[in-house]
């Protein structure tokens, strides 16, 4: 793979709702194997921009590549099996089963074959795989509640440790820490982190919460009403005028 | 999940031994009990979609009446000329041997299995695309649409129906045979289903049950899984079409084949009141829902539909989890859902007991 090219490339896009113009000319590259940020005000278009990326709605004009690959007609199953997932900002799981059924259902259906989908669900090796995952965010020991009992931030955990299991090529994080207790909130970036060096995960991270961010990315593009203000390093970022500027809601 | 084994076959064991022993000790009651197994296969078979995979359909009575119509033609088709057949409004004596008659029945039964499920497989992609109450009422649409196009079509006998070819056994004979087939599909039918659940299709329908958008997101062919499993419940409730069309002796669209009203609410009905989503559920559900309705129609004539609707009602308002849903709740150890003891559950570190690497 070329190392010059991004792993995701946004080229002008726009998408708008009727009247509302949700994006406007947005560009952004994301790097193979970094952690890049995606900050901005409610409201600015990035939860709108994520789910362009991975196949949600049409954009309106533009481009995205993922590794070279046009994906923009694509639909989100497909894309997803490329390699590429996102997680919600309103956490989704399979409430009715439990967590290593949750976990086991969610590795990868890159390669699958038609015979495959006939396999036990209780293979050993999948089994240890959820286990192993599940103890790394924590929930060994509830591995066999109701995913649906389990709370908020334990279920985003659950949501986290579900995706790891797709062995994703890029991870699209939808506001990871929101809801999550203070004092787990250090363990769950330093999870993030580990996930980005230790398997190799390219993650794209919107964050609403600034010490988690400028802890975690490496390069930041922060939206306003739409429009990408600006990108650069942490530091550049928070020094950034327009950026403090639509933070504490000048225009 | 060794101890679930163990149940699931003393389980199996005890239907069986009941299956065998009650037409020997009660003869008279074979009919209702074939019956039984037949409300059997379709709770089971609706819990596929309706509890499994929260696809409520109202027009699995589709599935029957073809098999039913499909195994009808067939079997006639064989050794006589079907629209001279259904024109004569059986009065058209056709003399089957034993040999034509077993062949046909054999062979009608498989073809009313594999019709409904071509036609499970060919309207699937564009049913399951509806959502929720959507798929309801429009698989309920198309249950009556397909009955009134039979009730049109002449050489399937339309409105006025078809006589089925005669069993030429000794009388009386035939009850049981009825019996052993029905049970033995019911059977079949649910060792599929327990099967199915076990592997990575029956997690895939669960997740599509559980949020649908997630399992896209996911990577989960969905539309793919959604079709497959209305085409495997199709394929049983084709063959017990086919088999209750025989037993009838007489089909015709409304009433026998696409009965909406009856059998078409007594599949939901019966897979609520048991429990759906569960294994077993559906099975206790017919089983119950079977003994109250043919004991209200001996006992309470008249009220017989009361006794049904009150049960319907209050199943939905007090238990909608059904009798094994409830029994989840109140014992959730008992179903395997506990915790694991040992130090606490914030994400710090390994907390697996066995813990090596």
């Amino acid at each position: 793979m070329n190392s010059s090219q991004p792993q995701i490339e946004v080229k002008s896009v726009s998408k708008s709702y009727g009247g509302v113009v949700a994006n406007k000319d947005i560009s952004i590259r994301v790097p193979h194997g970094r952690i890049t940020g995606l900050i901005g005000p409610n409201g600015s278009g990035k939860t709108t921009l994520f789910n362009s990326i991975v196949g949600y709605h049409p954009i309106d004009s533009g481009s995205i590549t993922f590794e070279g690959q046009e994906i923009s007609t694509l639909r989100v199953p497909d894309i997803a099996r490329l390699g590429m997932l996102r997680t919600f900002q309103q956490t989704r799981i399979y409430k009715k089963m439990n967590c290593v059924q949750n976990m086991i259902i969610s590795v990868s259906h890159r390669d699958e074959g038609f015979g495959g989908i006939f396999k036990q669900a209780k293979d050993r090796e999948t089994e240890q795989q959820a286990e192993e995952l599940l103890n790394f965010v924590g929930l060994y020991q509830k591995r066999n509640l109701i995913s649906g009992d389990l709370s908020f931030g334990q279920q985003k955990l659950l949501e986290f440790a579900m995706a790891l299991m797709n062995k994703p090529k890029v991870l699209l994080l939808d506001e990871p820490t929101a809801g999550i207790n203070p004092t787990l909130i250090n363990g769950l970036i330093d999870r993030l982190k580990r996930a980005n060096e230790e398997f190799g995960i390219t993650l794209f991270v919107i964050e609403h919460n600034m010490r988690v961010i400028m802890n975690l990315a490496e390069e930041i593009s922060c939206l306003a009403h739409g429009e990408l203000l600006a990108t650069g390093s942490p530091d550049e970022l928070q020094n950034d005028q327009r950026v403090i500027d639509a933070y504490l809601g000048a225009h | 999940m060794t101890s679930a084994r163990k149940l699931d076959l003393r389980v199996y064991a005890g239907l069986i031994l009941f299956g065998i022993i009650t037409p020997i000790l009660f003869p008279n009651y074979t009919s209702q009990v074939a019956v039984m197994w037949l409300m059997v296969l379709m709770a089971v078979t609706w819990d596929m979609t309706g509890g499994q995979m929260g696809y409520n359909s109202l027009g699995n009575v589709i599935f029957f009446g073809l098999g039913m119509y499909a195994s009808a033609v067939v079997q006639i088709s064989m050794f006589a000329d079907v629209a001279e057949y259904t024109a004569s409004f059986g009065a058209m004596y056709v003399e089957f041997t034993e040999v034509q008659y077993f062949t046909g029945l054999a062979l009608g039964i498989v073809v009313g299995g594999i019709v409904a499920t071509l036609f499970a497989l060919l309207i699937g992609p564009f049913m399951l695309g509806l959502r929720g109450p959507y798929f309801a009422i429009g698989t309920l649409g198309l249950a009556v649409a397909v009955a009134e196009l039979i009730a049109g079509w002449g050489y399937v006998g339309a409105g006025s129906g078809i006589s089925m070819p005669v069993y030429p056994g000794v009388a009386g004979e035939s009850t049981f045979v009825w019996y052993i087939l029905m049970g033995v599909t019911a059977l079949l039918a649910h060792l599929f289903v327990r099967w199915l659940y076990s592997t990575q299709f029956g997690l895939a329908m669960n997740a599509i049950r559980d949020d649908e958008d997630k399992a896209e997101a996911m990577g989960i062919r969905t539309t793919r899984y959604k079709v497959l499993t209305w085409a495997a419940s199709a394929f049983f409730l084709g063959m017990g079409g086919a088999i209750f069309g025989n037993m009838s002796g007489f089909i015709e669209p409304l009433e026998v084949a696409f009965p909406t009203a009856t059998f078409g609410i007594f599949m939901v009905a019966m897979a609520l009141l048991g429990g759906k989503g569960t294994l077993w559920g559906p099975v206790l559900g017919a089983i119950l829902f079977h003994i109250v309705k043919e004991a209200t129609w001996t006992y309470l004539l008249g009220w017989q539909w009361v006794a049904l609707g009150a049960i319907i009602i209050i199943n939905i308002v007090y238990f909608q989890q059904g009798i094994l849903g409830w029994a989840q709740d109140k014992w959730p150890a008992a179903f395997g859902l506990t915790v694991d003891r040992g130090p606490g559950d914030q994400p710090t570190g390994d907390t697996r007991p066995e813990a090596a690497e």
